[in-house]
């Protein structure tokens, strides 16, 4: 086939795009294993050391990023999946209302959400230092982009109609809602927990501003380590992340899409 | 199985925009029988079917099931069996999954449950079906394994509501008289609701005719068409003719287009023949008009003939009429088809 040159300036333009945003990640991940970044990587050499470093002084933050991602995972459904229920099958003005008023951590400065919440909980000594603080914070933060997805699929899904045929079966609301409800919706709850758990590790606004010492995030360490450490920890420092993160969206992707594969038809 | 009879008392049911759904209905439906529920869209049909599943409740009056009061009980404390009219499978449970439902719910033992379902798979004619998805059924297959779950907790009553209404014709077909077997060979309770009269007429013990949310009549498929209560029930279950009445005649009763023959004493606005009783007149006809248009329809063709009234007269003949679009044509009538109606509503020709 015959390429005409609109297709060759097409191409070249994608190319383009990509390059612009791909570089500078490729060349955080370079400085992140360069032994002296000023120096250059063919005069210095390379090098895991940084990386041993990171890992020394970090671990902690990254251990408690992934227990951050999943608790908020594990509340933000038990919260949200009723929710989304509760929204759908009320359909009135209020619940139109409500699911606006949900989205507005999202559009708020963390900052302002994170004030909000210290100003109100801030004395309560033992939960101010301790995880579940910044927990709150996510949950607070990451609740729409569950019920919103979950709420979608709800509505296509015909729930009043199958719930009827399972009431007529013998299935009281609580066995409905477990057996019919849930099962139908969970194309919308795994995209959700997707969507919650990259929020939440990679959610930096709220969770500074919440932190103590003694309870830093990834993000917050990567702050940290910019702040106070060499360009090459910090890089470091990124590239373990996205060797977490990256294989872990995979896993989460692939169970998900093998377990609503039944949902999309 | 032996049937549970249905009893509605003085069940009044209003929506809350205001719709009178359902004007006070008082309903016996015999043990073992099916009845089927008829009428146009809006007349209160499927609002009675839910009323009888505890879908819905009545805002005044009693549903009783043999001699249990259930009408504060929701639908799921009913034992009602249920076919909706696009079926409601689940479609997080396969073929097999969805007859067991129900057992399961009532806690049924694996084994059983497992037996229980393949004996009802054999029932419906899918046996080796059981672990297929929902979604690789075909509208006819999903209708029966609806049936087959709504069958398997042994409920006290069957309800469907349009139960074949998503079917192409032909299918429709099979599946009604499927149905029929199935449900005389059960012995079970059953009302159905439908929209379509030759459904009702082949299904149904009993055919109860609505009208805007009350009864118009309640009597045998023979019974409804050969004596309708109503010009409605006459005009909905079957065609009509309608022929207003000018004046008397010396042997019969002047109509547009000629004279019908009459001979009791009573004088009627209306008198009334179905196509099938009207025949083209050789000779000296009743009625005399052009025919307007031809259709052949197989089994009998059906001819409309203008006899200057405002609707032309429906004529079904066993044999394709010589007649051209535009002839004159007579019609004759026997004065045993001829019949008057006690209301005067608006018949559909």
């Amino acid at each position: 086939m015959k390429r005409t040159p609109l297709f060759y300036g097409q191409l070249l333009f994608v190319l383009l795009v990509c390059a612009f945003m791909l570089v500078p990640v490729l060349m955080s991940l370079l400085a992140g294993l360069t032994r002296n970044y000023f120096q250059g990587v063919m005069a210095s050499g390379m090098t895991l050391d940084w990386l041993n470093q990171v890992w020394t002084a970090y671990a902690d933050t990254i251990w408690l990023s992934l227990r951050l991602a999943f608790a908020c995972a594990l509340c933000v459904t038990v919260i949200g999946v009723p929710a989304a229920y509760a929204l759908v099958r009320m359909n009135n003005r209020f619940s139109r209302a409500f699911e606006e008023l949900m989205v507005l951590p999202v559009a708020m400065p963390g900052l302002a959400s994170a004030l909000a919440l210290l100003l109100t909980y801030g004395q309560l000594g033992g939960f101010r230092s301790s995880w579940l603080f910044i927990l709150v914070g996510h949950v607070i933060f990451t609740l729409p982009f569950l019920v919103r997805p979950v709420m979608a699929v709800m509505q296509r899904q015909h729930l009043p109609i199958l719930e009827e045929a399972a009431a007529s079966l013998g299935a009281g609301p609580l066995r409905r809602f477990f057996s019919v409800v849930v099962p139908n919706s969970r194309a919308g709850i795994l995209a959700g927990v997707l969507m919650v758990v990259t929020l939440s590790l990679g959610e930096f606004n709220l969770t500074w501003m919440l932190h103590t010492p003694m309870t830093k995030t990834l993000p917050v360490g990567l702050a940290d380590s910019y702040a106070s450490a060499r360009l090459e920890v910090a890089s470091a420092y990124t590239v373990i992340f996205l060797l977490l993160i990256v294989p872990l969206l995979i896993a989460l992707q692939a169970v998900s899409n093998h377990l609503s594969r039944g949902d999309r038809r | 199985m032996t049937g549970t009879p249905i009893r509605l008392e003085g069940c009044r049911k209003t929506f809350a925009n205001g719709t009178v759904a359902l004007h006070s209905l008082d309903l016996d439906i015999r043990p073992g029988e099916t009845l089927a529920i008829l009428g146009p869209s809006g007349c209160g049909k499927t609002t009675t079917l839910r009323l009888i599943a505890g879908l819905e409740r009545p805002d005044s009056g009693r549903v009783l099931f043999g001699e249990q009061d259930v009408t504060a009980l929701p639908i799921e404390r009913r034992d009602v069996g249920m076919v909706f009219q696009n079926y409601a499978l689940f479609p997080n449970l396969d073929v097999a999954g969805n007859i067991a439902y129900g057992l399961k719910i009532r806690g049924v033992a694996k084994a059983r449950r497992q037996a229980r379902c393949a004996e009802l798979l054999e029932l419906v004619g899918l046996k080796d079906l059981g672990r297929r998805s929902i979604h690789e059924l075909s509208g006819g297959q999903r209708q029966r394994v609806a049936l087959a779950r709504a069958l398997a907790p042994q409920p006290r009553v069957l309800l469907l509501d349009e139960p074949l209404a998503a079917l192409d014709a032909q299918l429709r077909e099979r599946l009604r008289s499927e149905l029929d077997q199935l449900l005389r060979h059960l012995g079970i309770t059953a009302v159905f609701v439908t929209h379509d009269q030759g459904e009702a007429m082949a299904l149904g013990h009993r055919i109860l005719v609505m009208e805007q949310g009350s009864m118009a009549q309640l009597a045998s498929p023979q019974a409804i068409y050969q004596q309708p209560a109503s010009a409605f029930v006459a005009g909905f279950v079957g065609n009509l003719n309608a022929f207003p009445v000018l004046e008397r005649s010396p042997c019969g009763l002047k109509v547009m287009g000629g004279e019908l023959p009459w001979s009791t004493g009573e004088f009627p606005d209306i008198l009334y023949c179905r196509p099938e009783h009207l025949r083209v007149a050789t000779g000296n006809g009743h009625l005399h008009g052009r025919l307007v248009a031809q259709f052949f329809q197989g089994a009998h063709s059906r001819l409309l003939v203008d006899i200057g009234a405002q609707q032309p007269v429906l004529v079904d003949c066993a044999e394709a009429s010589l007649c051209q679009v535009g002839d004159a044509i007579a019609l004759s009538a026997s004065p045993r088809h001829l019949f008057q109606l006690p209301s005067f509503g608006e018949v559909r020709p």
